[in-house]
């Protein structure tokens, strides 16, 4: 295998229904109108040379080495920003072209160090292949004229950046990463400053990179054509030898990457051109945010120990899953079947989940099996199969190119799920109307070039009351799209429906009252929405985690269908996804009451298909979802749990309960790469291996499921899969695969919507979006065309119920929680990587206004306290909140944002409600009671690492 | 489990299915509900509740809706199973 370069056609595609011919070098061409020439040439196999073009930006024609001849025209246009016209003669070649070209070559070349060997881009510098292209032999100008690189004038290299360096003495200002940052990622970090011969690439205002707006995308990196813009581990391990196409581990937009490496080392990851979810693009952390899959913090040896006040044992493989297999057995002899469950995670592979949940079906015998999207997505899960059918998002990323109205609701896209973000921003640079419904002032209200038409901040917890306020305006003002309704939906549940939002209580004066926005926005937003053409929503864990979370989720898909706005491209109903694989982990049937297919377990028919494949009898009952699993716990029914990837002890909300329940129990096994909070409660460590050491598919928000590609072994000699296999067959119950597309094969043979997919056809297609089977056998990026997965489409009602967690005398803020960019959910990967100068620690937001109220100030310690418990961090005073709330991440442990956060959860699905917390603020000087305890539990745990016990303190309960 | 608990969810759970009109189309929802997502275990805890409250004995707050949506449509599920 060798280091997979994707071709430049110079300048973007064009779709056009009209074709335009033309002749170039004397062959005839046929491109869609609005190509350009240069586009055209690289089409029809005539490479152009070219510096300041390159097909992820708009052509800019300042380098002027792309010129060609045009029959009939006066002079030497460039071919980049020449569109082609019907009949054309182009010749790009002669000799006064050639001329020309080593003209313009040399004046480059005469400001250009001539340190090309011992140069970072050497063998990957377009500035190097044009001087062979266009024959450079001399330099006439000599190098000793004024110049950007000799020691009396170079400026040193700007290193600020974690991941990057910027070296002006290389660049050549064809300007490719300022158009990078603009067009890709909508930063406008980059300016040109300066102008002739003193213009050189400025960041922000001239100041180190660090310091500037740029958020370290890599777009701009990715654009130079010299070692100018640079990844310091290319600098550092020079270019790679190889490269293999795989899928972020990071959020649920699953960019697809090429993996550069050197033998089993990265050297870096690029984002994949062709890749569907990303075209091309990254955030910081996929892009450089992987150097935690070697760092010396990972475990690669098995351990066990009887109880979690003593240290850790390393064993071998076999002894830790024959412990793991004997306990559990015991567990289930001693207190029954269903004493013992696991755990899978969104970060686990299809394949991985899809082996969890069957080992807990097969082998365990029971239905306690459960994932982490119960925090995060279920009420989608829920509420979308309730309204349309099918619990999955409707459309593709590219979609949102097409909409003409988007409304972003408790999401925060440029923070969470950045790559769409940038893809948004693009198409609200072109004129996309925005509706924003947030507590918090997120980016997208107002960055440069977007600005929101409306922002309905509302009070956290209301969001069905505006959503019912918003179609009650689109229903009483006759905005309703009636004809889609009557041929696509439930005729009776709508005229219910109608009824309901009609009611004066739903009407925006009314609601008024309780979100706190006023009537005149939401009615403009209502009009804006059902009017403006294609409308989009995309939403969040805003949306979902909150005791109302289902019936939001369903309140969206109601106004979707109202308006008509599913069932093509621009339109739909989006749920943004947490974690790379929530989509998958919830496919491959880890809740406890479905199987794989969101197929329920009481379901007859389902259960004798994988009864028959798996030789068992499976449980018809539905078993316990994860808090139910912690409430059994304490209650002393269910004692052993067999936990993937998740690390409950940080994610999961009122920690100090969670904690309580994991100490309760007999046999804790943790399948993890870091001895993560949850860790540090387990009796057996089964080393996991990270997204570059194994095989499988991930799926990502849009449904499409992508290769994850070996790039280096497992450190710890077993890949996730087979650790789970191997604990199955300790059980008793032998699972034979001989590498992942084989459970793969297992999945599509039992599940109607994969019926199509394998390895194979994924490795031929790139990615797939399923349903993929026979009626779709290439996938289906647009769900619902013709008529809604479950037939007709039904409007559920979706009555306000205000949550429990109310601001009351004791409490009177609202503590709502949310991530950043730089940081990953709970950290345990970005914490391990240079992503920590962008955020080293979670913060308290409070309004000024609270702020002054309590005596704090920037930066001073605050006691954070709700009924579960309390937590202390420092306060960041910002308007971005707004009076009454608070907000922050949860993003360290130490921070203890979860023994905030109760234990209040989603009526329909017990999605916790995170995104509403009844706290007091107080300024305070020392950690919390709980944080202390916390750091020396995890001191004595890291201790046990080691394998040392620590005199004179044998137990210390967190 | 903690009846508590359980009687939250399950009011929860009424709170959602009491804005359809049809009362009994609500209960025959709520029961459902239950039935579908809740283990064996847990709705056996919730019919003693039920159970209890007939008797005039203590309900923990279950509201009416739900409690006779449990009467009426939830089966005493078989011992099998946690
Ligand atoms: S890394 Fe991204 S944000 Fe930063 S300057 Fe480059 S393109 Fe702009
Ligand atoms: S830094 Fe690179 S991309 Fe930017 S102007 Fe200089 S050479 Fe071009
Ligand atoms: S974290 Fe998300 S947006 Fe960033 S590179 Fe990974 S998949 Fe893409
Ligand atoms: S490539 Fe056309 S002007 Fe630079």
């Amino acid at each position: 295998m060798t280091i997979f370069r994707e071709p430049d056609y110079g300048t973007p595609k064009r779709t056009s229904s009209e074709m335009v011919t033309l002749v170039i070098d004397g062959d005839s061409v046929t491109v869609p109108a609005g190509t350009s020439v240069m586009r055209a040439a690289e089409l029809a196999g005539t490479r152009i040379p070219k510096l300041c073009a390159t097909d992820s930006l708009e052509p800019f024609g300042s380098c002027r080495l792309c010129l060609v001849e045009i029959e009939g025209r006066r002079g030497y246009p460039a071919s980049c920003t020449t569109p082609v016209e019907a009949g054309m003669v182009v010749r790009t070649q002669s000799a006064k072209l050639a001329e020309l070209r080593r003209g313009v070559m040399e004046l480059y070349i005469s400001d250009h160090p001539l340190d090309c060997l011992t140069c970072s881009a050497n063998g990957n510098c377009e500035l190097q292949d044009m001087a062979g292209v266009v024959g450079l032999r001399e330099v006439r100008y000599g190098m000793e004229g004024r110049n950007h690189f000799d020691k009396a004038s170079a400026v040193a290299p700007d290193v600020s950046n974690p991941y990057f360096a910027y070296d002006p003495a290389k660049c050549i200002v064809c300007n490719r990463c300022v158009r990078a940052c603009e067009e890709i990622q909508g930063t406008f970090a980059l300016t040109i400053s300066g102008r002739g011969f003193d213009s050189r690439v400025a960041a922000g205002t001239n100041q180190p990179f660090l310091e500037s707006e740029c958020v370290s995308c890599g777009a701009c990196v990715q654009a130079c054509p010299t070692a100018t813009l640079m990844e310091k581990s290319v600098i550092q391990m020079g270019q790679a030898e190889k490269s293999l196409i795989t899928t972020c581990a990071y959020c649920g937009v699953g960019c697809s990457f090429k993996a550069e490496v050197k033998g089993n080392e990265v050297v870096r990851m690029v984002p994949h051109k062709d890749g569907k979810a990303n075209m091309g693009h990254s955030c910081v952390k996929g892009r450089f945010a992987w150097g935690y899959a070697t760092h010396p913090d990972r475990i690669t040896t098995p351990m066990i120990r009887n109880t979690i006040d003593e240290p850790w044992r390393k064993v071998s493989w076999e002894e830790a899953i024959n412990h793991a297999a004997n306990e559990f057995r015991a567990i289930q002899a001693k207190y029954g079947r269903g004493a013992v469950g696991g755990i899978t995670s969104s970060r686990c592979t299809n394949e991985e989940t899809y082996l969890v949940q069957k080992l807990v079906r097969a082998a365990f015998g029971n239905n306690n099996v459960d994932t982490c999207a119960r925090v995060c997505h279920s009420p989608t899960g829920y509420g979308l199969k309730q309204t349309l059918g099918e619990s999955a998002g409707t459309q593709t990323f590219e979609s949102v190119l097409q909409a003409d109205v988007v409304m972003v609701i408790g999401a925060n896209p440029t923070e969470g799920h950045p790559v769409f973000g940038s893809l948004l921003k693009r198409r609200l640079r072109e004129g996309a109307k925005l509706i924003v419904i947030d507590p918090r002032s997120i980016e997208l209200v107002k960055t440069p070039h977007v600005q929101a038409d409306y922002h309905l901040k509302l009070m956290p917890g209301t969001n069905v009351a505006i959503a019912n306020a918003l179609a009650h305006v689109i229903v009483t003002e006759g905005l309703a799209n009636e004809a889609f309704v009557a041929e696509r939906c439930e005729d009776a549940a709508f005229r219910q429906w109608k009824e309901f939002v009609s009611r004066p209580e739903n009407a925006p004066e009314a609601t008024a009252a309780i979100t706190g926005v006023p009537a005149e926005a939401v009615r403009g937003a209502a009009r804006l929405y059902a009017t403006a053409g294609n409308g989009a929503i995309y939403y969040g864990l805003g949306v979902t985690e909150h005791s109302q979370g289902s019936t939001m989720v369903m309140a969206i898909a109601n106004l979707a269908m109202v308006t008509g706005n599913v069932g093509r491209m621009g339109v739909g109903v989006n749920p943004l996804r947490g974690q790379n694989n929530v989509q998958g982990s919830c496919d491959m049937g880890s809740f406890p009451h479905e199987l794989p297919g969101y197929r329920h377990v009481s379901d007859s028919t389902t259960r004798g298909l994988f009864e028959a494949a798996w030789g068992v009898s499976i449980d018809p009952e539905p078993g316990l979802r994860i808090p139910n699993m912690f409430e059994a716990a304490l209650d002393g029914s269910f004692l052993g749990i067999y936990i993937e990837g998740e690390d409950i002890a940080q994610s999961d909300p009122n920690t100090q309960h969670v904690e309580a329940a994991l100490r309760r129990m007999e046999c804790v096994v943790v399948q993890d790469i870091f001895l993560n909070e949850t860790a540090k409660y387990a009796h057996v460590f089964l080393p996991g291996a990270s997204f570059l050491e194994k095989d499988g598919t991930f799926t990502n928000a849009e449904r499409r499921i992508s290769r994850v590609r070996k790039v280096m072994p497992p450190l710890a000699g077993m890949a996730d899969w087979e650790v789970t296999c191997a604990l199955s067959k300790a059980l008793g119950y032998p699972m034979d695969y001989a590498h992942p597309s084989e459970i793969m094969d297992e999945i599509a043979r039992l599940t109607p919507t994969f019926h199509g997919v394998s390895f194979d056809k994924i490795d031929a297609l790139g990615s797939i979006q399923w349903p993929c089977n026979d009626e779709a056998p290439d996938g289906t990026p647009i769900m619902h065309v013709d008529h809604f997965v479950r037939g007709k489409g039904r409007f559920m009602l979706t009555a306000y119920v205000p949550t429990d967690e109310r601001a009351n005398k004791r409490y009177p803020l609202l503590l709502t929680t949310g991530r950043i960019l730089s940081q990953y959910n709970v950290g345990a990967q970005t914490r391990r990587t240079a992503n920590v100068v962008w955020h080293a620690e979670d913060r308290l937001e409070i309004h000024p206004h609270d702020a002054e109220e309590r005596g704090i100030a920037d930066g001073d310690w605050v006691g954070v306290a709700s009924r579960a418990g309390d937590t202390v961090l420092r306060a960041t005073v910002t308007g971005r909140v707004q009076p009454g709330v608070v907000y922050t991440t949860f993003h360290f442990p130490e921070s203890g944002a979860n023994v905030i956060t109760t234990d209040n959860s989603d009526w329909a699905t017990n999605c916790p409600e995170y995104k509403v917390t009844a706290v007091q603020v107080v300024k305070v000087s020392q950690p919390s009671d709980w944080q202390q305890r916390h750091r020396d539990f995890s001191a004595r745990q890291q201790a046990y690492l080691k394998g040392q016990r620590q005199p004179g303190k044998d137990r210390v309960d967190a | 489990m903690d009846i508590d608990n359980l009687v939250r969810m399950a009011n929860r759970i009424g709170d959602y299915f009491a804005a359809y009109p049809d009362q009994a189309e609500a209960q025959a929802a709520i029961a459902k509900h239950i039935q579908m997502f809740w283990t064996p275990q847990m709705r056996r805890e919730l019919l003693a509740c039920v159970a209890q409250g007939s008797e005039g004995g203590e309900t923990h707050g279950l509201h009416t809706l739900v409690a006779d949506a449990a009467r009426k449509h939830l089966a005493q599920p078989a011992t099998t199973g946690g």
